[in-house]
């Protein structure tokens, strides 16, 4: 069969056409929304016309299949409306109360998950992992499948004092906002990259390579017609291997993982803040990560009996010191923990107010 | 069909939260390459390491980005992966889908790829994930003729996204969603072609809740605020009185401290309120933004590669946000063109803001310092001076000496 015509540069699609009618009726006009459950929520307009979101979990890798079940729920309850949102949710709206409980039940009944909204733990940002990227120190989707099963009680029904949002970068490129989660883990490699000489001068640009490196660890060998990489300031980024296939950085033995906790990206109450350093390597354990996966809840339990409601984990910890929080945690303090990087000036402590 | 042992994975089927195994698995019961994706993932877990190789150069005709060049190093294990290219497809603004138009997408995809998607990637893309070399014409053909187009990749401007804005959402301070159309529309040939020196992403959040991680993430992130006063419903204060203790949840949680509440009346001083949201997003029947509406825009965020992480700066203080928004697009040009000049290969704008400095990026787009724009002047006395700089500071004096009145 021929295929139709292309055309090019046309865009996306204009949003008016997806937009259910009483959003198209209220866009710009609601006044107030309602929490009514980690599952649901109701938006009411000026007017008075009513909206309720009733939110699922996604593993964000979705078959098509599973894609088509979605279109046949929100055609017998949507008229064929919903949205997915930022962190991979999907979303039903519903403008009718009756078919509300309708809706819910039958999601119960096909084994989807509603919950993510409010204070508990929503989907995690991650990116592609061993599924699809030529980069990866881990599996993304393994370990935020792993996490999410042990956490899952936060997700659907239990509290914490805010928010906690997750995400898993499977290498320091960190596709996606993984650098300002509240916790993140970040796989790691640890090993200086070997190169393949005789297939450098084929395949890489000298410049680019040398330029590629943050610590300045790289510089020209002429002998090889290659580069030389100096052990001592290689701090295993993987930006050379970006750039150059002959350069090998993957260790199966040595790749694993780190986490990061207390960033924000709202600027509710103080201002958006990183994610640091606090547990700088754990092995790789495919299929379930245990000790990540126990990491994790542990950092999230101390937080939850520990913090002041409405307090996200960066702003307990900063309320607390960084040395109460490795106390109270137990978390081992290690070199790794101060930044010998870019923000070193700003992040040793210049008083001797702290606390034992 | 070969049929894979996968008992690793297969683990990771079990337990509540949903499994992309077994949306793997779906896919695999008719589909070849999302079969072989499955037994290679299966490698994966048992060698702990990846096998995808670097990107190879693959795309459609006329554009140079959009499709991601995917290659497996054991594609002779498994012949269904040995090309598993990524397809972006860029999304409707805030997500949003009719059944009708994700069934045609789902429609198109099971005929030419893996049946596998990411719903979505980080960027915000709808991905198409793992077809071949030999079906990129088609796909487009088929897409295209549709009314849909492809995302950005590669060193071109990525594919904008926002948040649900005024769809869904009484706190945006302006149209999110158009402004992302408009912008994605304007910007076509810069999306589809890349000439950049490296990444450029602009996200859009209507407030400083920022459900789209712009401060973050993007480049260009435009963040919605306003200018004029906190409106107060006594009424729905006493209301929420009832069910929360708003002196601890709200009133001692202000960071400037501008509001008390005697437990009869909630009083703002909106002068001294910096819009930070917390009081809002605790009391919304009770409590909503009025006046002059727009963002702030905030410039330079990006992850750790490859020199450390940034959040924006802000550039601009306060801009309105209104169609055709040309004073935004004019500004957006300036600063690519001032990026053109000054980047090497492969740096973000915020590095090179960074290495040439503020001042320089704020005169080539023409905009003022202000004291909105730092946290604390500078600490060190090493700084520059123009001829310029001197001459208007001479100038101001001889003026004082004219008028007998000091400005500092």
């Amino acid at each position: 069969m021929a295929l139709p015509q292309r055309q090019t540069d046309v865009g996306p699609p204009h949003f008016k056409q997806f937009l259910p009618p009483v959003i198209e009726k209220n866009y710009g006009k609601w006044k107030y929304h309602e929490v009514l459950s980690h599952g649901h929520m109701v938006h009411v307009a000026e007017g008075g016309d009513k909206l309720w979101t009733v939110r699922v979990a996604s593993p964000r890798i979705l078959s098509t299949a599973t894609i088509r079940e979605l279109c046949d729920v929100a055609d017998k309850y949507c008229d064929g409306y919903f949205r997915f949102t930022t962190r991979n949710n999907v979303e039903f709206l519903v403008s009718d109360e009756k078919k509300l409980e309708p809706l819910r039940k039958e999601l119960k009944d096909r084994n989807f998950k509603m919950g993510g909204i409010g204070a508990g733990i929503t989907n995690v940002v991650h990116t592609q992992g061993w599924v699809h990227c030529h980069g990866a120190c881990t599996d993304a989707s393994g370990l935020v499948k792993s996490m999410m099963d042990e956490l899952f009680e936060y997700f659907e029904s239990k509290s914490l004092p805010n928010k906690v949002r997750l995400a898993v970068a499977c290498c320091v490129n960190m596709c996606g906002a993984v650098h300002c989660s509240d916790i993140a883990v970040v796989a790691v490699h640890t090993k200086v990259p070997t190169v393949k000489h005789e297939d450098f001068k084929n395949m890489c640009e000298l410049p680019t390579v040398i330029g590629s490196c943050p610590t300045r660890a790289i510089s020209p060998d002429p002998a090889t017609k290659s580069v030389k990489i100096k052990e001592e300031k290689c701090m295993y980024c993987g930006n050379c291997f970006t750039v150059c296939p002959p350069i090998s950085i993957k260790d199966p033995e040595r790749d694993g993982v780190a986490i990061v906790v207390g960033g924000k990206i709202n600027s509710l109450r103080t201002n958006p803040k990183f994610s640091k350093l606090v547990i700088p390597y754990i092995s790789n354990e495919p299929p379930r990560w245990p000790k990540v996966v126990a990491a994790i809840k542990h950092i999230v339990e101390v937080y939850a009996s520990h913090a002041r409601k409405h307090e996200r984990i960066g702003e307990w910890i900063e309320r607390i010191g960084w040395e109460r929080f490795f106390k109270l945690t137990g978390i081992d303090f290690t070199f790794q923990c101060i930044d010998d990087f870019t923000f070193m000036r700003d992040t040793l402590r210049t008083a001797s107010t702290f606390k034992w | 069909m070969k049929k894979y042992n996968t008992p690793l994975i297969d683990d990771l089927e079990k337990g509540p939260w949903p499994s992309f195994v077994t949306e793997m698995k779906k896919a695999a019961k008719t589909n070849e390459m999302a079969n072989d994706a499955l037994g290679h993932l299966e490698k994966c877990y048992s060698t702990k390491v990846g096998y995808w190789k670097h990107g190879g150069i693959v795309g459609v005709l006329g554009y140079g980005g959009g499709v991601i060049g995917r290659y497996s190093e054991i594609g002779n294990e498994f012949p269904g992966v040995a090309h598993f290219h990524t397809v972006r497809i860029n999304q409707p603004s805030a997500f949003f889908y009719t059944s009708k138009a994700l069934r045609e997408i789902c429609d198109i995809w099971d005929k030419y790829g893996s049946g596998l998607t990411n719903m979505h990637g980080s960027t915000g893309d709808l991905v198409l994930l793992g077809t071949k070399t030999e079906a990129l014409e088609p796909i487009f053909a088929e897409y295209s003729s549709r009314g849909w187009d492809l995302g950005g990749s590669g060193s071109a401007l990525r594919t904008p996204s926002c948040c649900v804005g005024p769809a869904r959402c009484e706190w945006s301070n302006y149209d999110t969603l158009d402004l992302t159309y408009n912008l994605t529309q304007e910007f076509q040939d810069e999306l589809h072609r890349p000439t950049f020196s490296y990444k450029f992403k602009i996200k859009s959040s209507g407030c400083a809740c920022d459900c789209v991680a712009a401060l973050a993430r993007a480049d260009l992130s435009i963040i919605g605020t306003w200018k004029g006063k906190i409106a107060v419903d006594q009424a729905e204060v006493k209301n929420y009185a009832k069910s929360m203790d708003i002196n601890s949840e709200v009133v001692s949680m202000c960071p400037t401290q501008c509001m008390s509440y005697d437990g009869k009346e909630l009083k703002i001083n909106d002068e001294e309120c910096s819009r930070c949201m917390h009081c809002i997003t605790r009391m919304t029947k009770a409590l909503r933004p009025t006046g002059e509406r727009g963002a702030t825009l905030c410039m330079g965020s990006k992850a750790p590669i490859v020199v450390g992480s940034l959040l924006s700066w802000v550039v601009v203080p306060f801009i309105k946000l209104e169609p055709p928004y040309t004073e935004l697009k004019d500004l957006i040009r300036k600063i690519w063109d001032w990026w053109d000049e000054n980047a090497k290969p492969r740096e973000r704008i915020g590095e090179v803001i960074e290495m040439k400095g503020m001042r320089s990026f704020l005169e080539a787009i023409g905009v003022d310092p202000q004291p909105q724009q730092i946290k604390e002047p500078r600490k060190d006395p090493f700084m520059f001076y123009t001829d310029a700089d001197i001459a208007s500071y001479k100038a101001k004096e001889a003026e004082e000496k004219k008028t007998g009145k000091y400005r500092f």
